[in-house]
């Protein structure tokens, strides 16, 4: 049996010979006595299975790993060791769907087959000739999986190999999504309502304008889809917009949300483009002066897609960065670790995120500085429409800093906004690839730079960021499963087991029991959050709006409206100006908007900072960074022993467990007082105890480290990385030998 | 003005480590430790400008000229109108027309060139450019003065910029100020040995340097194996470069492996060999029972290693030293990483292009060099503690890259270092004592910018230092702050701590007895160095990661005169207030159960301590 966890590479060069025979394997073991499955989940199917199956271990280039079987069901793909695990039960962090060893059927990115020590991509077409000696897979979450096939009988492997290929690969239909069999129990109702709002009431909208103390109007009658399909069920126009079916489903200025001073923030598709320019001309004036009408006359638009990338860059970007984090051994990582910055600068990655972020401070500004309303466009209105737009709400509305707020958020812009997730996320594997593409993400990210920059202003962590992007990939909510409402409800009704009753209920990403048991959810939580203290302030904040909004007086020549009629009159000037204003302020020469906004970022700088107010990025090259906790948690050679922020996490969590004791402690010593308690719902007493700190891993809570022994990574190969062939490199250290006196 | 508060002094004294061009933001400056000090920098400034302009000067510090009407081109805010004094320790601009109020304070020791820019306009401007050693150039215009016989302020700045070139001595001589504590005490060599358990049987101290005649730029006391005799040590030092003998830096507690620091043998074209050396090596790897092998890392590129021997140079041969396995660490020497440092100070000041940000840092090389030097560092720490060998490391003198990799490795191999007055002793003993020329490396007073001995040896090695803290961020003791204080301090000339090239040099010069040291004045505020987040583990040793993906660029050192790129609040300060409610709490919670004791010390007790159970002690720094 091998060992796992060994360390040294034995060559330099990757080889895909084992050093183990098939036949000294056969006779080495029995056959298996009991026969090993997977703990199935309601509703979850096992198709095929092989053994023995040798399992590489990722830590280094000798080709070392764990025998045991692998299986493929409707859900995932699963390997289960022979050995015994103890690891698993000692797990803090453990998703109750899928383990370490369990890959979401969904969750597979490519699929790598190893012929005659030759790599190839397996596509659809390999498939039935040959099954290759090694699998490598890559999955959507970053893990790489490598799988020896050579040692199980040779039917088995074949039928694994087409198995694991057909159901990761091939096109498929909705309907075989595990979502649509999983029977999970449901979970107590009472936790889904009193939290997240989904936006799929109109009571949902309602209190939403009320909160943001928006004047629109609210939009129900396309509650049966009539208007548009490609309409959210409920939504919200500026009030001053007239007949609806005039629009075909295009180009509604959609509120998004509203600013303390009045302004608003709407987003749009484009309409339709006929064959009479004069008729868009037309209904973009509509759009912009229905916007205009919301307050004080003012309105800009923006048309993203002209400033951001296409869909397409995103996707082209996300798949070349994405290869440096899928490292499949040592050799590679070393060798990449030395054109690391340069290649990260290749992907454009992080500069998409920049300009996504920039964007968004713009029409911050827009809304806070210069309190007009902004309307952005979009071919379709649910891509990056929704990444500019979260992302605004983010930095002005705290509410969405919380957990809560955010999971609403997603649901307001994201799900209920009719983003096209299942395209998207291309969940069925079409192969029309030019409709993929990770804007989900891509929001994440930014919002991810937010979090690092501004840890106390989040209640959530960057985990719980890294966990709702893994949970995109796992095809059990159906949050994620659908392009928009309309699909949504459709599929539902059409999926559910008893035809006319109640829709099929599958659960939402947002019940995080279904994933995690309420100690790992403490994890989501940002223990240095900023909580905003509730009574007195509150009161100073009421007025503050209002003195606000006389400050910040638009200095435009722009006076609110006496009358009804003042406004027909005064169209063309508003259209002259606004398109004056359009050019300058949005078209002008590429880095203009950045100088501006430079200027707004730092007079947002030396003001006193205020977590529960607005929050911008600082977007400066070094600010810009890599989510090391997405891309890097199961990389072995980048795992810091004892180190990483969770050091700081878990200390800090120590700390506040000690002032909670203290607290009840005192409650209880001095109830009369009646000290009031910090309302921290999750953070409570049931914290997790590391008793050895000290030695947890950075990457914790995700991988957990295999070797205890705590060896350090020697890094190989470090000569290639410097080459100075400067003359400097050869001169002699000293130029003169005698000592210079002071 | 000689008998000013020490509180005043020493605040100002930190002035000088920020710049004062986010005055405005004064609450929300940078670091934590940094925001707190601002706080106390912009009370002193206040009260600076408020009554009547009059500087907060240290002891002996005197103004030497001042000149009105000076413009500052602030790279980041644009020319700013003001005046300029200049006194026999720093450089101080200020400007109050403005809000906010703008100002710069730095030490004249930061600048390491100063000089005319092109010749005077035909409106009388006349522009001078100054260079500074910690990432910044400053730039002034002001008018031709009408009597063209008196000096120009900037003429009298370079005086006092360069007051070795000029004959004259560094501020330090002059600062008197006293503190609490004598920081020059902070280190002694044997009870430092005796700390780290230095056994009798193996290891004695020789007094054969005492008078530095074995070797002028090694300390006194060295640590060598019993079984060498001084005579046969003489004979050693004839065979090692600048007569940098093989001596005991460190051993490991448990495991004797040693840590042993030399310089390069001279074993040169012809292969020469030293009978006493090999005896000494043999002697080193035989103190420690637990391996028969030894390791022997060059800090050296193998080529360069190689290309010494034409000087009469090189390295240990296999067929010397036969249990020893020799390892070059590929770490470039002085003239690259000066070039480095250059270009990243190109790459961040005073612009940064963020679209080719990622390249453009990758061109400096900078985080490669780190990387190799952390490495390195961590291959011998390894060896050390998991592999139980003793090693032997050396560069070609054994000043530079030898004190870089033994006192990173130190730190990963002994908790101690990790303290603020761990870190204080490894600096007074692996840089100071050992030799690192800091005078030559980093040219105190000297005009000679060009000079090409001038190297950021040691900027490097508290970059890597910096990296590790950012790894284990609960692992040590002191904070950001510390080091920038240590760096800031490096060039200023206040302290006599980092002046001269060796003990040897100091003792003449009697540096501990006519300046004050950097100590002196860290531990009489230590509570502004203290990680809050720090865990005391005794004996846990630090591997760090070396991979690029995890080395940052140190933005709040080498970018912080950016003010956009202040970082903002961390996580330290939550911590500090989360600490100060828990003291709060505990107090309050004994206070109770005092009362609650009193109560019913008559009648029987109803309720064990039970409370205080839960509350394990964790150490309070705040």
């Amino acid at each position: 049996m091998l060992s796992l966890g060994s360390v040294g590479a034995k060559s330099t060069k990757p080889s895909f010979v084992s050093y183990v025979t098939p036949e000294e394997i056969k006779l080495e073991k029995e056959p298996p006595k009991i026969e090993k499955h997977p703990d199935l989940l309601p509703g979850e199917v096992e198709f095929c299975c092989a053994n023995p199956i040798l399992k590489y271990t990722q830590d280094d280039l000798s080709q070392r790993g764990i025998f045991g079987t692998l299986f493929c069901t409707n859900f995932r793909v699963t390997f289960i060791s022979d050995e015994k695990s103890q690891e698993e039960t000692t797990k803090t962090f453990k998703n109750k769907l899928y383990g370490e060893n369990d890959i979401p059927l969904m969750c597979v990115d490519h699929i790598y087959g190893v012929y005659d020590e030759k790599k190839k991509l397996i596509t659809g077409g390999l498939v039935k000739n040959k099954y290759p000696s090694k699998m490598i897979i890559h999955c959507k979450d970053l893990r790489v999986f490598q799988f020896c096939l050579t040692f199980t009988k040779e039917e088995d492997a074949k039928k694994i190999f087409q198995g694991i290929a057909h159901h990761c690969l091939e096109e498929k239909s909705l309907k075989c999504v595990f979502a649509f069999s999983y029977s999970g129990t449901p979970s107590p109702e009472m936790q889904r309502k009193r939290e997240t709002i989904l936006f799929d009431s109109p009571e949902d909208w309602t209190q939403e304008m009320k909160r943001t103390r928006a004047n629109c109007r609210l939009v129900t009658e396309n509650e049966n889809f009539e208007l548009s399909q490609r309409l959210p069920k409920y939504f919200v126009i500026p009030s001053a917009l007239g007949d609806l079916f005039s629009y075909q489903g295009k180009g509604f200025p959609i509120w998004c949300w509203s600013h303390h001073s009045g302004c608003a923030l709407f987003k749009a598709s484009l309409p339709p483009v006929t064959q009479e320019d004069g008729d868009f001309q037309k209904h973009l004036d509509i759009m912009i002066n229905a916007v205009a009408h919301n307050y004080l006359y003012s309105a800009k638009t923006e048309d993203l897609s002209e400033s951001l990338p296409t869909i397409q860059d995103i996707q082209q970007s996300y798949n070349k960065f994405k290869q440096f984090f899928l490292i499949e051994n040592s050799t590679d990582f070393w060798l990449s670790d030395v054109k690391w910055f340069s290649s990260l600068e290749s992907s454009g990655w992080l500069d998409i995120i920049r300009q996504c972020l920039q964007k968004a401070v713009e029409v911050v500004e827009c809304l806070e500085k210069d309190n007009t309303n902004v309307l952005i466009t979009e071919e379709e209105g649910t891509d990056l429409c929704c990444v500019i737009s979260s992302l605004v709400q983010i930095m002005l509305d705290p509410y969405y800093r919380t957990l809560m707020g955010f999971q609403s958020l997603v649901q307001k812009e994201w799900v209920a906004g009719c983003h096209a997730f299942l395209d998207r996320c291309n969940h069925l594997h079409q192969k029309d690839k030019e409709c993929h593409s990770p804007i989900f993400l891509l929001f994440l990210e930014c919002v991810w730079q937010l979090v690092q920059q501004h840890s106390p202003a989040f209640q959530f962590s960057e985990t719980y960021l890294t966990v709702l992007s893994d949970s995109v990939d796992v095809p059990v909510f159906s949050t994620f499963l659908f392009n928009s409402a309309h699909h949504r409800e459709s599929v539902m009704k059409a999926e559910s087991p008893l035809a006319q009753s109640s829709p099929l209920s599958c659960p939402t990403v947002w019940d995080w029991s279904v994933q995690f048991d309420s100690k790992a959810q403490n994890f989501f939580f940002n223990p240095l959050y900023s909580e905003k203290v509730k009574h007195e302030k509150a009161v100073r904040k009421a007025h503050k709006p209002k003195h606000q909004r006389q400050l910040s007086l638009p200095s435009t020549a722009f006076k609110p409206p006496s009358k009804k009629g003042f406004f027909k009159d005064e169209t063309d000037s508003l259209k002259k100006m606004l398109r004056v204003k359009r050019l300058s302020r949005w078209m002008g020469s590429p880095d203009s908007p950045a100088a501006t906004t430079r200027g707004f970022y730092e007079s947002w700088q030396q003001r006193p900072l205020d977590y529960h107010g607005l929050l911008l990025p600082c977007l400066d090259g070094p600010a810009v960074r890599v989510w090391m906790q997405r891309y890097l948690r199961w990389i072995p050679e980048v795992h810091i022993m004892g180190g990483g922020s969770v050091a700081v996490m878990t200390k800090l969590m120590e700390l506040l467990s000690q002032v909670q004791d203290l607290k009840c402690v005192l409650e209880q010593r001095d109830s009369s007082q009646a000290v009031k308690l910090d309302h921290r719902p999750y953070i409570q007493h049931r914290l997790l105890s590391f008793g050895s700190s000290g030695r947890l891993s950075s990457s914790f809570p995700f991988a957990y480290s295999r070797n205890r022994s705590f060896k350090p990574i020697i890094p190989t190969g470090l000569m290639q990385s410097l080459m100075v062939s400067d003359s400097l490199a050869s001169q002699e250290d000293e130029a003169s030998s005698f000592v210079s006196l002071v | 003005m000689e008998k000013s508060g020490s509180v005043d002094s020493v605040e100002s004294l930190c002035s000088s480590t920020t710049t004062r061009s986010d005055r405005s933001s004064g609450t929300r400056v940078s670091d934590t430790e940094l925001r707190s000090k601002g706080r106390a920098i912009e009370k002193v400034l206040q009260c600076k400008y408020t009554s009547k302009g009059e500087l907060p000067l240290l002891p002996e510090e005197l103004v030497q000229d001042s000149a009105k009407d000076v413009t500052y081109i602030c790279p980041f805010i644009g020319p700013v109108r003001g005046s300029l004094t200049v006194t026999n320790y720093r450089l101080f601009f200020r400007c109050t027309d403005r809000e906010p109020v703008f100002g710069l304070d730095l030490p004249l020791g930061v600048l390491s060139r100063v000089e005319k820019i092109g010749a005077a306009t035909s409106r009388g401007d006349v522009s001078y450019g100054l260079v500074c050693k910690d990432m910044r150039n400053l730039r002034f215009v002001h008018k031709e003065p009408e009597d063209s016989l008196k000096k120009s302020v900037f003429e009298v700045l370079m005086k006092f910029a360069f007051p070795v070139s000029n004959n004259m001595s560094l501020f330090a001589f002059e600062y008197k100020q006293v503190f609490p504590e004598n920081g020059w005490r902070v280190y002694d060599p044997l009870a430092e040995y005796k700390r780290q358990g230095l056994a009798k049987e193996s290891w004695r101290i020789t007094k054969v340097n005492d008078h530095y005649e074995l070797c002028d730029s090694y300390p006194a006391a060295l640590v060598v194996p019993v079984t060498i005799t001084d005579e046969e040590l003489r004979r050693v030092s004839s065979f090692r470069a600048k007569g940098r003998i093989p001596v005991l830096s460190w051993i490991h507690p448990e495991s004797q492996a040693a840590v042993v620091r030399a310089s390069q043998p001279m074993v040169g074209q012809n292969g020469r060999r030293c009978k006493e050396d090999e005896k000494l090596l043999q002697a080193i790897m035989d103190a420690n029972a637990q391996s028969h092998k030894m390791f022997i890392f060059d800090a050296r590129p193998s080529v360069n290693a190689a290309a010494n021997k034409m000087k009469g140079g090189g390295y240990e041969s296999e067929d010397a030293y036969q249990n020893a396995e020799l390892v070059f660490l590929d770490i470039h020497n002085i003239h690259v990483m000066r070039e480095s440092l250059r270009k990243l100070k190109e790459v961040v000041y005073p612009k940064i292009e963020d679209s080719h940000w990622l390249s453009n840092l990758e061109s400096t090389h900078w985080l490669e060099h780190i990387k190799l030097i952390l490495a390195g560092a961590l291959r011998i720490a390894d060896k050390v503690e998991s592999g139980k060998t003793s090693v032997v490391v050396h560069c070609s003198d054994g000043w530079d890259r030898t004190p870089q990799l033994t006192s990173l490795a130190l730190i990963m191999l002994d908790s101690h270092y990790r303290t603020i007055r761990g870190f204080q002793i490894l600096l007074e003993k692996e840089w100071l004592s050992f030799g690192h020329r800091f005078q030559q490396r980093v040219g105190h007073g000297d005009k000679n910018h060009t000079d090409a001995d001038r190297s950021p040896i040691f900027l490097q090695f508290i970059d890597c230092v910096w990296q590790m803290t950012r790894q284990f961020p609960a692992a040590f003791e002191f904070n950001e702050y510390f080091l920038i204080t240590i760096l800031d301090q490096l060039y200023s000339c206040l302290f006599g701590t980092f002046l001269c090239n060796s003990e040897q040099q100091r003792l003449k010069e009697e540096v501990p007895k006519h300046t004050v040291s950097l100590w002196s004045f860290v531990n009489s505020q230590l509570e502004e160095f203290v990680n809050p987040l720090y865990v005391h583990y005794p004996s846990h040793v630090l591997f760090p990661t070396v991979g690029i993906r995890h080395l940052q660029l140190w933005v709040t050192y080498y970018i912080r005169w950016n003010p956009r790129m202040r970082p903002q609040e961390p996580v330290h300060q939550c911590y500090k207030e989360l600490l100060a409610k828990r003291a709060e709490l505990q107090k309050r919670v004994e206070e109770l159960q005092r009362e609650a004791a009193n109560r019913t010390a008559s009648s029987s007790s109803e309720r064990a301590g039970s409370p205080t159970r839960s509350i394990t002690p964790v150490q309070t720094y705040v």
